[in-house]
Formats: structure tokens, sequence, C-alpha cells
């Protein structure tokens, strides 16, 4: 008895509700942006400056006690909350206290580390630092133009590659996706007011990778179903191509959520926020990769003689697109 | 059909041994951990029976590389620090403005008086002649202080800019110089920190060059307050003559001079002159000792060239007054009783007994060239390390079980290749990661969980178009070849893809986010691998043996 998760031969019609789906992703994409301008995303000290601390004692912690202890030093804003995990044990207690960046200073002094420690032993004799993280204006300053930069330079190589191996439509499809993803997982972090930092950046590029993966795959049969139906209509086409690959998509994203929920549930608060970002960009990234990049295509049209690479003005894919296939 | 030739077999087989072996240490991190240290103490510093024990631990006809867990992982400090290398500049001027004036006191008769210009721009040494008429013959003497550039690039540059102005010459390092410079302020800035951050070679720290003017510093096992606590102060330690003493910190030196602060009396102030008799250059070496009353001390000694300087100087001053500089505040300033000329020395001053072992410790690795500035600050504890690792554990092997238990039940015997390939799969990344010698940061471990999930897409990919192919091609066999001949393509591209990123994330991305890069770049090459050519050599391995006419996938 195996287990399948749709069944052997799939009829689904995918384009049926392209309008409403479309619709769903652009009101999303353009509330996500309204979120980033108007509630903004709870940058971490990677990007803003400061210093974050984290703390671990054996008695409970107390927020309002460890602020009274802090509020004496004049730091100016600080947050102190108490950190939930199950992988925790009974006698372990967690804060994270951060602080914004000092007047004048690149990162945090050891006078300020020293006195913050002093005023926090006062309240709990067990309190221990176990992380300590300070990062001064200008090197937040970089961090942020090197993360765009790397999400940029990531986007343009797809566009690129996609580019050369099927047809600018494609591309710009893909691309879209992946546009499509990362503005909504932003506008995620901004509703949820994650913390967001250079651990986000990585999700956001492993997501881009994790979608792209996706889209690529089902283009790949699309080519192949261009070549073999060519007076096909191709939305017909298209939706044939993603009911064969159905399976494949769904065990695929499949075993990566099972893979990702294990590390969700117990790796750890540490890279949660992490997690829950390429989490939630496989879900919405197997989404795109049906519901966006292929509307998209559709939308622009397609060549649809494949059979002779090179030949009749073909695009510019076409001398790369056969390479292995 | 269905073949691979014998050697590409036993090639297939040897990488996926050679991965099981490689990984193989890392099951025993802590054996092996103590195996590899005793081996290197063994080394450097001999035998004894407990070294002999350790080593003993781990069998050595085993490999025994580790994949090196990152700061986050291991517990440790990361500091980035700027050095100002701008302030190299200046001292380089001070130290030329001797020279400048023996030069012009050669052609003094056409020059007149020589004073040096206070309150010139930083990096500028501004030098004011009597007889302005005269400035292109003083500017040319000047000029020839320049000596040519030494640098790998071999152009013909000079190190100093001379120009005149009216009766003023402006002398400048030139920007072949400045980079020269920069390149040496660095190196001797990364040779000095290692030499104090870990004095007995044991602690490992990695101390690298980061742009021009950056030294990123990573010690594990320390926390960032220790680190910086070790790093201290640049203890740049000056002898100087004293003009006077004051109480008015905005005093007028007058040309030539300084005023400096005392370290320990508030309000009190020193004129000094401001070229140096000795640096700290000088010694070669300086331990904590006590003065004659018995209060902590530190003793130094010159080297030759030093002694006899200080010997010369205090001979012609004795009864003058003489005052030791730390990092610009005065220690002390004591008067010269007699000719010292015995090449060795005390500071004495307000010290605490650790503070004089501080100090000794700071002067015998010699002064940092230039201030350092903290920009960033990362410390984990080892015991949140220790957490992480083993939460990583933990999601690891669920991950692992979900998956393996997932694919059994969806793809049947199939499956069940695809799984001992996963298995395989992840060993060779383990084993790639240590022989490389990459860091695995936790991050990274969530890079092999994605990996352990994503991994098997290939293979899904294969197993469906054979499904597919099923319905339509001759026989199981020629399905099986027809599958994995038209997935090829769909797995290279969606992996280059997915590898573009990977490579971004490792180029772009520092710290843990580099490590998660590498993990996920070498997770994408062993997967592909695995997929497409050890899941097919069981598959077929196993048809060759049943010869099935029909299959189930």
């Amino acid at each position: 008895m195996r287990l399948r998760l749709v069944p052997e031969e799939t009829n689904f019609d995918f384009f049926r509700f392209r309008n409403v789906t479309m619709g769903i992703s652009i009101v999303a994409v353009i509330a996500s942006i309204l979120l980033w301008l108007t509630v903004g995303l709870n940058f971490g000290i990677d990007f803003r400056g400061g210093t974050t601390i984290r703390t671990e004692a054996t008695t409970p912690v107390d927020v309002g006690a460890y602020r009274d202890a802090v509020a004496p030093l004049g730091l100016g804003e600080v947050s102190i909350v108490e950190v939930f995990d199950p992988t925790f044990r009974d006698d372990q207690h967690v804060a994270a206290i951060s602080i914004q960046a000092q007047e004048g200073e690149e990162s945090a002094s050891s006078d300020m580390i020293q006195a913050i420690d002093e005023a926090l032993m006062a309240v709990d004799p067990s309190i221990e630092f176990t992380s300590v993280e300070s990062v001064g204006p200008e090197v937040s300053g970089e961090l942020v133009q090197t993360a765009l930069l790397a999400v940029l330079a990531a986007l343009a190589a797809i566009l690129i590659y996609i580019w050369l191996r099927f047809e600018w439509q494609f591309s710009v499809g893909a691309v879209a996706a992946l546009f499509h993803d990362v503005i909504i997982t932003i506008g995620i972090f901004s509703l949820l007011q994650i913390r967001f930092d250079l651990a986000t950046i990585a999700a956001i590029l492993t997501i881009v990778g994790y979608s792209i993966n996706d889209t690529v795959v089902i283009f790949d049969r699309l080519r192949e179903n261009l070549r073999k139906f060519k007076k096909t209509a191709l939305q017909e086409v298209m939706n044939r191509t993603v009911n064969e690959t159905l399976s494949r998509t769904l065990m695929t994203s499949g075993t990566t959520l099972i893979a990702l929920i294990a590390l969700l549930i117990f790796g750890g608060d540490v890279i949660r926020g992490f997690v829950f970002a390429i989490t939630w960009g496989v879900i919405i990234g197997t989404y795109s990769s049906v519901y966006v990049a292929k509307n998209v295509v559709l939308m622009l049209g397609v060549k649809r003689d494949w059979s002779k690479p090179g030949e009749g003005g073909g695009g510019a894919g076409t001398q790369f697109a056969n390479v292995d296939a | 059909m269905l073949q691979i030739p014998l050697w590409k077999r036993v090639l297939i087989l040897g990488v996926c041994l050679c991965g099981i072996l490689f990984s193989f240490p890392n099951f025993f991190y802590e054996k092996v951990e103590t195996h590899n240290k005793a081996a290197a103490e063994i080394e450097q510093l001999g035998v004894t029976p407990d070294r002999e024990a350790s080593l003993a631990t781990w069998p050595s006809y085993l490999p025994s590389t580790l994949v090196n867990l990152g700061l986050d992982l291991r517990g440790g400090a990361q500091l980035l620090v700027k050095v100002q290398t701008d302030d190299v500049y200046q001292s380089r001027m001070d130290a030329l403005w001797p020279d400048v004036r023996d030069q012009l006191v050669g052609i003094r008769d056409q020059v007149g008086f020589v004073e040096r210009v206070d309150g010139s721009p930083a990096g500028v040494l501004q030098v004011r002649i009597q007889n302005a008429d005269a400035l292109n013959t003083a500017v040319a003497e000047v000029r020839e202080l320049a000596q040519p550039v030494v640098s790998l690039t071999g152009l013909a540059a000079q190190t100093l800019d001379v120009t005149g102005q009216g009766n003023v010459i402006s002398v400048e390092l030139t920007e072949a110089e400045k980079i020269e410079t920069d390149n040496r302020t660095l190196q001797q800035t990364q040779e000095i920190l290692r030499r104090r951050i870990d004095p007995d070679g044991t602690t490992e720290p990695s101390i690298t060059r980061q742009g021009n003017d950056r030294v990123l510093i990573q010690v594990p096992g320390v926390s960032g307050e220790e680190l910086k606590g070790r790093i201290g102060t640049p203890a740049r330690l000056t002898f100087h003559p004293v003009v006077r003493q004051t109480s008015n910190a905005e005093a007028n030196p007058g040309p030539g001079n300084i005023v400096l602060p005392d370290v320990d009396e508030e309000g009190f102030f020193y004129v000094l002159e401001a070229t140096p008799i000795l640096t700290g250059d000088d010694l070669t070496d300086a331990q904590p000792s006590f003065d004659q009353n018995g209060r902590p001390a530190v003793g130094f000694r010159f080297n030759p060239s030093g002694a006899r300087v200080f010997c010369n100087y205090t001979t012609e001053n004795t009864g003058a007054l003489f005052a030791t500089v730390l990092d610009d505040e005065v220690i002390t300033a004591p008067q010269i009783q007699e000719p010292i000329c015995g090449g060795s020395g005390q500071i004495t001053g307000n010290f605490t007994v650790e503070g004089s072992t501080e100090l000794a410790v700071l002067l015998r690795a010699g002064a940092l060239p230039a201030d350092l500035d903290f920009l960033e600050e990362r410390t984990v504890s080892p015991t949140l390390g220790q957490d992480s690792i083993e939460a990583g554990q933990i999601a690891c092997i669920i991950a692992f079980i979900a998956v393996l238990i997932f694919m059994a039940m969806s793809y049947g015997l199939f499956g069940i290749f695809a799984n001992i390939a996963l298995l395989l799969n992840v060993s060779l990344l383990l084993g790639v990661l240590s022989v490389v010698g990459a860091t695995l940061t936790l991050p990274g471990i969530a890079g092999i969980v994605l990996t352990i999930g994503m991994a098997v897409d290939a293979n899904v990919l294969v197993f469906e178009r054979i499904r597919e192919e099923l319905k339509t091609a001759k026989g199981p066999s020629r399905a099986i070849e027809l599958g994995y001949e038209k997935a090829l393509s769909a797995i290279i591209d969606a992996n280059i893809t997915t590898g573009i990123t990977a490579l971004i994330l490792f180029a772009l991305g520092s710290g843990p986010v580099k490590g998660f890069g590498v993990t996920l770049l070498v997770g994408i090459a062993t997967s592909v691998f695995t997929a497409i050519f050890v899941t097919r050599l069981f598959v077929i391995l196993w048809f060759e043996r049943r010869r099935p006419k029909t299959i189930e996938v």
C-alpha cells in the first residue's frame, strides 16, 4: 500500500480561478508593501546598530525587576523580553535585552556591558550572559548595503540563467514569482514583527533558491510539452504540465516541510525566526510557481515551435536550451 | 539499455565509501578532538603519559579531520576592529621632523632659521624657513629624504610628497606610500594582536584582515569582554624631556612641544618635547617587578642602540626632568639623578600588581601601531553553543526519520533506495565539509536539515518520471532508462539556480550566514551526485539481479 499525495491521474483546472489567484497575489503584494512602509520592520541590531544581550538564569525572569535595574544606567531605549522555548530545561529562564546604539560609540563598550552585568547580578545572582552581540553604526550601514546587493545579485543571476536556458517570458515569469515571494515574506515579517536581521536575508535568499527550483522544474516540463503538443492552446498545455508535475511538487514540498517543521519545533529559539522564514518560503514558493510564474508566462505568450532550436528568429534562449535536455 | 560500466560502479561506490570514512570521525567529536589535541601537543612539546593516553582515544589509522564548529556553536568571541591607519601618517611625520631639520641645517646660510609650523593639517609636516627666496633650494633638499616606495607592484613612486609655498614647505606621504604604510600597519596590528591574545600559542585565534583598515578577530572559548581585556590598550610607550609643568590643559606649549595630562593627578599637566627620545620599539624585554619602596613597577631592558641613546641623554641632562608616557598620559616624570648606562630601567607609578603584570605583557608584545575602534562584537557562551548543537542534532534526527518514513511509504523499494542514498548524501556532505575545513554554524545545521528535505527532490523527479514512462513505455527497463534521461534536464536546471543563490550567500555573507551558504552549496552538489549516480546504481544492481517483468514505483 503506497502513500499517494495525489491520485495517479489528475486533471485539475489550475487556470479556472486564475483571475482570483492573481488578484489575491496582487493584493497580498500591495498589502505587504503598505505594511512595510507604514508599520515597518522590526530590524535587529545587524541593520540598526545597538546591542543585544541574552541572559540565562535558574530562577524565573522578572522583566519588571530587570527593567528597574537597568533603567538607572541611562542607556536610552532598552527592551527586555522573556524568551520561551519547548527545548528549554525546567530551570532555564532566558531573556533578551536589546539596547539602542549609544551616542558616539561604535560597538558597546566594556564598561557598559559590565555595568549591566552588575545591575542584573544584583537582581538575580544566578544570571549569566550567554550571548552578547553589538554592532556599531558604521558596520550596520554596510550590512544593509551588502544584504540588498545579495538579494538583487541573486535575482539578476537567476533572471539571466533562465533567459539563457528558456525564453525571456519564462525569465520574467520566474522573477515576478520571486519578487512576489520575497515581498510577501517581508510583509509577514512586518505583520508579525519578527526580528529582521542578517539571518533573515539568508532565509530570503534560500526562499529565492527554493522557489526558483520549483518554478524551473515546471518550466522544464512545459518546454517539453510545448514541443510535444504544438497545436494545443497554451493554457491547456500549461494546465497539463502542472497536473503532470503536481505529484512531484507536493512530494518535494512535503519532505522539505517535514524536515523544516522538525527544525522549527526542536531546533531551539536562536534560529526559529530563520527557520520560520524558510518554512513560510517553501509554502509560498510552491504556490507562486504554479500561480504566479505560469500566469505571467501565459499573459506574455510564448514562442510555440521548440522543435528546431536556433532557427526562424528564435529567442536568445534557444541556443542554450538544449545543452543537456 | 540499463548499463553502467564497471569502472564507474567502482568509482561511485568508492566515493560513497570515502564519504562514510571521512564523516565518521564527526560522530565521535569529543574523542577525535582529544586525539587531535594530544597529537598537536606531542608534536610541539614532546611525549608525556597523559598525552599518550589522550592520543590513544582514537585509532590513528582512521581519518581524524573534523568539521570546524563556528563560534556560535562552540562558544567564543568575535570582534571586528577598525585600525586608525591615519594615526600612523602623523607619527611618521613627527618622526621625520628631526631629519628635515638636520637636512636644512646643512644649507643654513641660504634658508636661515627653520621652525616647525604648529597646527598643520593631520598627516602633514609643515616647516617655515626664514628666507623665502631659498624655498626651491630647501624643497629640493628636503626631497632628498624621500625614498622609492618598497612595494610588490614595483611602481617607481617616492615615499614623500614635498611642496613649497611662500616660505612654508609641506611634506606628506604620497598615495603609494600611504597604501604601503596601511598594509604594514595592518600586518603589524595582526601580529601584535596575535601575540597579545594568544601569548602561549594554544587558543587558536583567527585574526584576519578585512578590507583596507579592518581586522576580524575570532577566538573560541572566551567572552568579548575577556578578549577586549587581552587586546588592552595600544601600550605605546615613549620617553620625553619635560619642558615644564602646568595646571592649564589649554596652555600654549610653544613650538615643537605638547601638553599631556598626568595619569593620576587630575588637573596636572606636563609640557613635553613632542619628539620622543626613545619609544617602546627600543625595548627588548619587560617584566613586572618592584621598586625600592616595594611598590609594583615594570622593569625593562633597552636594545643596544636604545641603551646608547638613553645613556647619552641621561649623561648630558643629569638633573633634568624626564617623562615616561604611556598612551598619551604621563605615568611618571622623575628627575635624572645620574647617568643611566646599564641598558635597563624601571617604570614606577601608581600600579597594582595586576596592573604592572598586564603592562609588562603588553610592552613585551609590542605597541599597536595605531588605535583600534571596536565596530562589532559577538559573543556566544559555550553553554548556549552546546544547547544549539543539541537542539540541532535532535532536529536533524527527527527530520531524517520523518523523511525516511515518508519516502519509503511513497515509493516502496525505490523509496528505500532513495533513503540509502540520502544517508550517503549526508555522510558525503559531512565528509566534504571536514576535508575542506569548512566551518559549521547554527544556520549551517539548518542548511543540513534543509538539504535532507530537498535532497530527495532529484530522486522524486526521477521516480515520478519513471511512473509516467511506465504507462507508455515498453517495459520496466526502458521506463527506468527514460525516467533518468528525461528528468536530468530538470534536475540540472533546478540545482544550478539554487546553487547560484547558495554561491551568493557564500560570497556576500559573513560568519554564520557564510556557513549556511557552504552547507547548502555542498549539499546541492552531493544530492545531485547521489540522485543521478548512487540511486541509479542501486536500481540497476537490483534490476540486474531480479529482472522483474513489472515494477512498481
